[in-house]
């Protein structure tokens, strides 16, 4: 199991509680699970990285346990019991330095745990229905929530009394109605302080905590159905928005112009996630499918099947077609040495194409005149 | 095929104006030398009419639609379309001679191209033996009836006002699917009927959706919690627009057969279906409606056996029969603007793909 384990790229919660792993350089899918007790209580609701060199893997199901898996052993070493499954399922699960748990549920309280405690140690109410929360990727111990009628609000676990930022709604429309707000999923957008959030009403927004507006600073729709998931590509200024119909657009942030779009879908989206060093985007949902796009030329580069609804999912961070073993690295290899060759070989062309050109001007000229002269 | 006819055609048109053309040299070479006279002029057509009549002879260059004689063109027409039958037949019948002469080494038939054999291996095609799959699917929102925990009970409504055809083939549904109820829709929303409906613990929602009068949409909700499918419903045919049809159908409840739902989304789809009809079929009204699944298009059939003695049986249709194909499949109960759907027909992004084969039930 260790084995096949260290192999994954991609992991990947559904719905069955199987937690999966994908090996693209394999191409090849494992299941992590007892096969002889399956359950539905098991199904899982979140994932996250439990240490910095991607070692340990954090699942969420959705009976509120939170179990640990590891990448290097291939097993689940330890369940812990974070919470209440009368709660609701878990929306998000992050890690503090110092091994503390971060987990959030959707009725909305928000815990930290320290290991070996069962009890948490600060806890703070988010509001009612949270669908999700995520963690600052520069700074961990800032935490964004979300949900229905349950506007954007970033909190400080350092200072959990009050949120540090809350969003307020947006202005009541031309006919002087208020607006439903519903924020299903959002990232911080690195480099700055600005959050994006995207919303059950094909809108995108930006918020700026730095700034004195707490309305959105920037708001883009997109189609006309629910969006459920988004991803930051690396850059940070372009965002991909997926929807129940199974549409992914990629939006650029500066100006809020779809930059284009995803095909290959055929189900709605439930995980987006683009690889932090690589231009890919992967997603997962409703349609059993894993798909990873190339965010360059919006291909499809790689489509698993993987028998259950997925709900989650996770890259790694090393390269994706880089594999473990020592038989792939010396492909990689191989592959390098091609590139060297084409690269020397598109430095070759250009310079004597146009003397080409103009070697066979010439020689057409002299060609012409010898015949004038004939 | 065209592609190989083409040029053998263009061949033998070639060949025949060889044949052809000489003879024209020869007489207007005759016609020459003794300078135009009239009775070789009159030689001339006569042998024209004569090549004309013995094959329908065009130089290389000439197509049919550049005359411009209707008549003329029909005729013409006709003949080259027969001249083609001809070789056609004439080149089956050689082969079928080579074959005998061959006997036994004769090489193997080769197998028609049809849509079916051309369609590319799906990958979420269901292996029995896969776990995974037999949990998931035996947790699934079917599993209480699959466990015999419930009995189907269907409600049948229509889109407002319906008008002729679609409240007949409303009526007649009810009798192919036993404890099943129409209802006139009076104007309600279908996201207030479904809590009633699980209040009164109805198992199905149905609705019909009409245009111009004829019967063309199907919703098909699975109740307590989903999943609910979208069908496109085409060639409906009722009782009474039948030929050979039994009597009416007795209220006995029906076999179910489900036709080639072979991949992970055909397999929900089916498990739909079977869950309209009680578990246990009474065999004794010998009734039995069929889905039969077809390049996607699912064929809906009912029919009575009828036996005729210890060993023979046929069949007498009772119909009504029509044609569904999936639109989308949704979870959860009917919310076409919040649901998520679990899978989507995108017809612009098939056209992109290019494949006609391209299945996906």
């Amino acid at each position: 199991m260790g084995d096949t384990s260290r192999l994954c790229s991609v992991w990947l919660g559904s719905e069955t509680g199987i937690l999966k792993g994908v090996s693209l350089s394999r191409k090849q899918a494992f299941n992590f699970c007892n096969t002889s007790h399956l359950s539905r209580d098991q199904e899982v609701r979140a994932l996250c990285w439990g240490d910095p060199a991607e070692s340990e893997l954090l699942v969420g199901s959705v009976d509120g346990t939170v179990k640990t898996f590891s990448t290097e052993k291939g097993s689940f070493t330890e369940t812990r019991r974070c919470g209440d499954p009368a709660d609701g399922c878990f929306t998000g699960l992050a890690v503090l330095r110092g091994s503390a748990l971060v987990s959030c549920v959707e009725c909305g309280t928000l815990r930290v745990w320290k290991e070996d405690s069962s009890e948490p140690v600060t806890e703070l109410s988010a509001g009612k229905n949270v669908c999700r929360m995520r963690q600052s990727p520069v700074h961990p111990h800032k935490v964004a929530t979300g949900g229905k009628e349950n506007g954007l609000k970033i909190w400080d676990l350092e200072s959990p009394e009050k949120p540090v930022f809350t969003a307020k709604n947006l202005r009541d429309d031309w006919l002087d109605l208020r607006r439903p707000h519903w924020v299903r999923d959002m990232a911080f957008i690195p480099g700055t302080d600005k959050v994006v959030t995207c919303t059950g009403y094909h809108q995108v927004h930006v918020f700026d905590p730095s700034s004195p507006q707490r309305r959105p600073v920037l708001e883009v729709e997109y189609g006309e159905y629910p969006l459920t998931a988004l991803s930051l590509t690396a850059s940070g200024d372009t965002v991909v928005v997926g929807n129940t119909h199974g549409q992914i657009a990629l939006l650029d942030l500066r100006k809020g112009l779809v930059r284009g779009c995803l095909k290959g879908l055929v189900g709605g989206v439930r995980g987006l996630q683009c690889h932090p060093s690589q231009p890919v985007v992967a997603s997962c949902g409703l349609d059993r499918f894993l798909r990873i796009h190339s965010l360059e030329d919006r291909k499809l580069q790689h489509k698993v099947y993987l028998k259950s609804r997925l709900n989650c999912l996770l890259f790694s961070s090393r390269d994706l077609e880089e594999p473990a073993g020592e038989g792939g690295a010396q492909e990689v290899k191989e592959e390098e040495e091609g590139d060297e060759v084409w690269d020397s070989m598109e430095r070759v062309e250009e310079k004597p194409k146009r003397k080409t050109t103009e070697e066979e001007e010439e020689l057409q000229k002299k060609k012409s005149k010898k015949k004038k002269k004939n | 095929m065209d592609i190989t006819e083409v040029p053998v055609s263009q061949y033998n048109k070639g060949k025949k104006k060889k044949t052809k053309t000489p003879k024209k040299k020869r007489v207007s070479g005759e016609g020459n030398v003794e300078g135009g006279g009239v009775e070789t002029k009159e030689e001339q057509e006569e042998k024209m009419e004569k090549s004309e009549q013995a094959a329908a002879a065009f130089p290389p260059s000439f197509s049919v639609s550049e005359i411009k004689n209707k008549q003329r063109r029909h005729l013409m027409f006709m003949k080259f379309k027969q001249e083609k039958r001809k070789q056609k037949l004439q080149l089956k019948k050689k082969k079928k001679k080579e074959r005998e002469a061959l006997g036994d080494k004769a090489p193997p038939k080769e197998v028609p191209k049809t849509i079916e054999n051309q369609r590319v291996y799906d990958e979420t095609t269901v292996n029995p033996e896969d776990e995974e799959v037999a949990f998931d699917e035996g947790t699934d929102e079917f599993c209480s009836y699959f466990n015999g925990l419930t009995n189907p009970k269907v409600l049948i409504t229509t889109s407002d006002r319906p008008r002729g055809r679609t409240v007949r083939f409303c009526e007649q549904l009810a009798t192919v699917i036993p404890n099943a109820y129409v209802y006139y829709r009076r104007g309600l929303a279908l996201k207030r009927v479904v809590p009633q409906c699980i209040a009164r613990n109805f198992t199905y929602v149905m609705v019909v959706n009409e245009d111009r009068k004829v019967p063309n949409g199907l919703v098909l909700c699975h109740l307590p919690d989903g999943p609910t499918a979208h069908f496109k419903v085409s060639s409906v045919r009722l009782r009474k627009e039948m030929k050979r049809r039994g009597k009416e159908p007795t209220e006995h409840s029906p076999e179910v057969i489900l036709n080639n739902f072979s991949t992970r989304l055909g397999h929900s789809i089916g498990r739909l279906f079977a869950a309209l009809f009680p578990q246990d079929p009474q065999f004794v009204g010998r009734q039995v409606a069929t889905f039969h699944n077809q390049r996607d298009f699912i064929f809906f059939r009912f029919h009575r056996y009828i036996f005729k003695n210890e060993k023979k049986v046929g069949i007498q249709e009772l119909g009504p029969r029509f044609t569904l194909k999936l639109r989308s499949l949704q979870k959860g109960t009917f919310d076409s603007k919040f649901g998520e759907y679990e899978w989507v027909l995108k017809v612009t992004e098939l056209r992109d793909t290019c494949t006609e084969s391209f299945v996906s039930l």
